[in-house]
């Protein structure tokens, strides 16, 4: 009991310097190392860890600009692919400067209705967050969760949740 | 449909004393159902034809003591005794049981009544006797419209339930829930009504747009949801009567998890924004917005105790998701949760005395109670995924909503209501049309 407090304590501060510092790609890049340190992880074909590496889900917005990022489970945090895949997104929104967006945040299914409204909510806004330092104004980004309202594999697997944890940015015009 | 139906107790008859007889012990997982005898209400020839042509019902009486049979069966506390081994003949059983002859059959207790035509109106009297004791336990008479014969079989279970076990019934209720459609990645969501019992089921949204997380308003038809209308999602609220619904607030972003404070003046839910939600209430007559918790962290499903003093939410605050107290204006912030695994979807019970919620752990959900300091958890059912408890109006049982695994083909979801009794016992499904989720238990809708 007393352990597991511990941790959680440990886990609500490196989510709160997460929070301040969120811009700071080395803070960032720190508090990834050390979470994966904490829960050693194994590669498994489409997946590192818990978080889907895999292409079979996703679309182009422009030719060798992925649509979507995918997250570990109960995580908002932005992995190493999922920032190369949103310097990519914003690369592109930079050269179509007249294009707006929605950036989808989802859930898995393993998770109450409510929590995982906030949670793709969350997510959404790292994936926001994250193009507006590569130079994307906010105003030609909205966000929008569902939650797990929507997945995208109705499986109720470890792969399939992580296909349907995600944030995908979609045109809006 | 109706507020307010004009159901007018105008006859008691001799109310009888209470002391030495049959009670029901509703505290403790009821092993051994009290036998019950629930004896066809008598109709006279010329109300029946006048009911059946009216209503369509061969024998109204009969329909009626069906309705009282099934409430009680279905509540885990009654054995409803098969009719057939009735000896006594519906109409004189209701002058004058003959004591022996329940007793021959071991009911303890015995139903009878009676069903009349008066001036275009429904009149049923009910009689509660205690066989063993050879008493009178309880008598009323109710006049109604004739469509609402249902709702006097239900306040009719009301009635004996609280008779026989001193705590008030839930029969005479509605569920509102989210009836579902469709496969799992395309899921079409509407808004549903029911009787408690699961008649008179009917849409109140076409499915045009996804909706959550419907909840009665304590004291009145008003419902509360979530709507994605036009792809922004926001609280809603919704009259049952009249079909008027509007937007609760003005918030620059989605609006989520909301609930009815207990005197039904003030919706509380959570504002999300810049990837924060923060739970707020607004007042529905003013329109004053207020902002209770303030923390980077989550704060969702907000839930008022029943006195308005306390609220009980959920705050991944300490990493993850967990369950917190706080007064109404959002200090004294404490964390009730410690076992292991996370919690979700704190509500109160009308009683005020337990918090039932939501709980992962080790890849299994459960519904659990505990105090509303934290202690005395108890988990009450284990399954692969359910959540979202809501509390009967007299905080003894709990309906949630459970779905299923799906198979290697991502085939096989499903989504159903269940509830269970606050011992433990008494786990069922119940049925819908649809598939169903989201469930919110109403008030009594008559006392």
């Amino acid at each position: 009991m007393k352990k597991s407090l511990i941790r959680n304590i440990d886990q609500g501060v490196i989510m709160k310097l997460n929070k301040i510092l969120k811009n700071t790609l080395l803070i960032i890049f720190a508090c990834f190392a050390l979470s994966a340190c904490a829960t050693s992880k194994k590669t498994s074909g489409q997946m590192q860890g818990d978080v889907y590496t895999g292409t079979d889900t996703v679309e182009y917005l422009a030719s060798g600009v992925p649509d979507r990022v995918f997250f570990a489970t109960n995580e908002s945090v932005l992995t190493t692919a999922s920032r190369e895949t949103l310097r990519k997104q914003a690369a592109y929104l930079r050269k179509n400067s007249k294009i707006t967006i929605v950036l989808e945040g989802h859930a898995d299914e393993r998770g109450t209705r409510e929590y995982n409204l906030a949670l793709g909510e969350r997510r959404a806004n790292a994936a926001k967050d994250y193009l507006m330092t590569y130079g994307i104004s906010s105003n030609r980004i909205s966000v929008l969760s569902y939650g797990k309202e929507r997945p995208v594999d109705s499986g109720s697997n470890p792969l399939a949740w992580s296909k349907n944890r995600r944030s995908v940015t979609v045109k809006a015009n | 449909m109706r507020i307010l139906i004009h159901i007018i107790i105008y006859l008691i008859l001799i109310p009888s004393k209470s002391f030495g007889l049959i009670e029901v012990d509703i505290t403790r997982g009821n092993l051994d159902p009290l036998p019950i005898a629930v004896s066809p209400l008598s109709i006279d020839e010329n109300s029946r034809q006048n009911f059946e042509k009216i209503l369509k019902k061969r024998n109204i009486g009969e329909e009626i003591s069906k309705i009282i049979e099934v409430n009680l069966k279905t509540s885990g506390l009654f054995n409803p005794l098969n009719k057939d081994a009735f000896l006594q003949a519906p109409d004189i059983a209701n002058l004058k049981p003959r004591f022996e002859d329940w007793n021959l059959i071991k009911a303890q207790a015995l139903i009878t009544g009676k069903v009349s035509y008066i001036d275009e109106k429904l009149r049923v009297e009910f009689r509660l006797w205690d066989v063993l004791a050879g008493k009178q336990m309880d008598a009323k008479a109710f006049t109604t419209v004739p469509t609402n014969w249902r709702r006097v079989g239900h306040i009719i279970t009301d009635k004996v339930y609280q008779r026989l076990t001193g705590e008030k019934g839930y029969f005479d209720t509605r569920i509102i829930y989210v009836a579902e459609e469709g496969p799992k990645t395309k899921r079409i969501k509407k808004l549903a009504i029911m009787d408690q019992d699961g008649a008179n089921n009917k849409f109140l949204t076409l499915g045009n747009e996804l909706v959550l997380t419907p909840r009665f308003n304590p004291t009145s038809q008003m419902v509360t949801y979530l709507s994605y209308f036009r792809n922004l999602p926001r609280v809603y609220l919704l009259d049952i009567e009249t079909g008027t619904q509007e937007v609760v607030g003005d918030f620059p972003g989605m609006t989520f998890a909301p609930r009815f404070s207990p005197d039904g003046k003030k919706i509380i839910m959570s504002f999300a924004k810049d990837g924060n939600s923060e739970i707020y209430t607004m007042d529905l007559e003013n329109r004053i917005v207020e902002k209770i918790t303030n923390h980077p962290s989550i704060d969702t499903s907000p839930s008022f105790s029943p006195d308005g003093k306390l609220i009980c939410f959920n705050s991944d605050r300490s990493g993850y998701q967990q369950i917190y107290v706080m007064k109404s204006d959002g200090s004294n912030v404490k964390r009730i949760s410690f076992g292991k695994g996370l919690y979700g979807t704190p509500v109160w019970s009308p009683r005020g005395d337990l918090i039932a919620f939501t709980k992962l752990h080790k890849g299994k959900f459960y519904i659990g109670v505990m105090r509303t300091d934290g202690s005395g958890e108890r988990l009450l059912t284990e399954n692969f995924y359910q959540e979202a408890p809501s509390w009967s109006p007299n905080g003894r049982v709990l309906i949630f909503y459970r779905e299923t695994k799906t198979d290697d083909k991502g085939e096989g979801f499903s989504a159903k209501l269940w509830s269970i009794d606050l011992t433990g016992y008494n786990e069922r499904m119940v049925k819908t049309p649809t598939d169903a989720s989201d469930p919110s238990w109403s008030s009594l809708l008559s006392n």
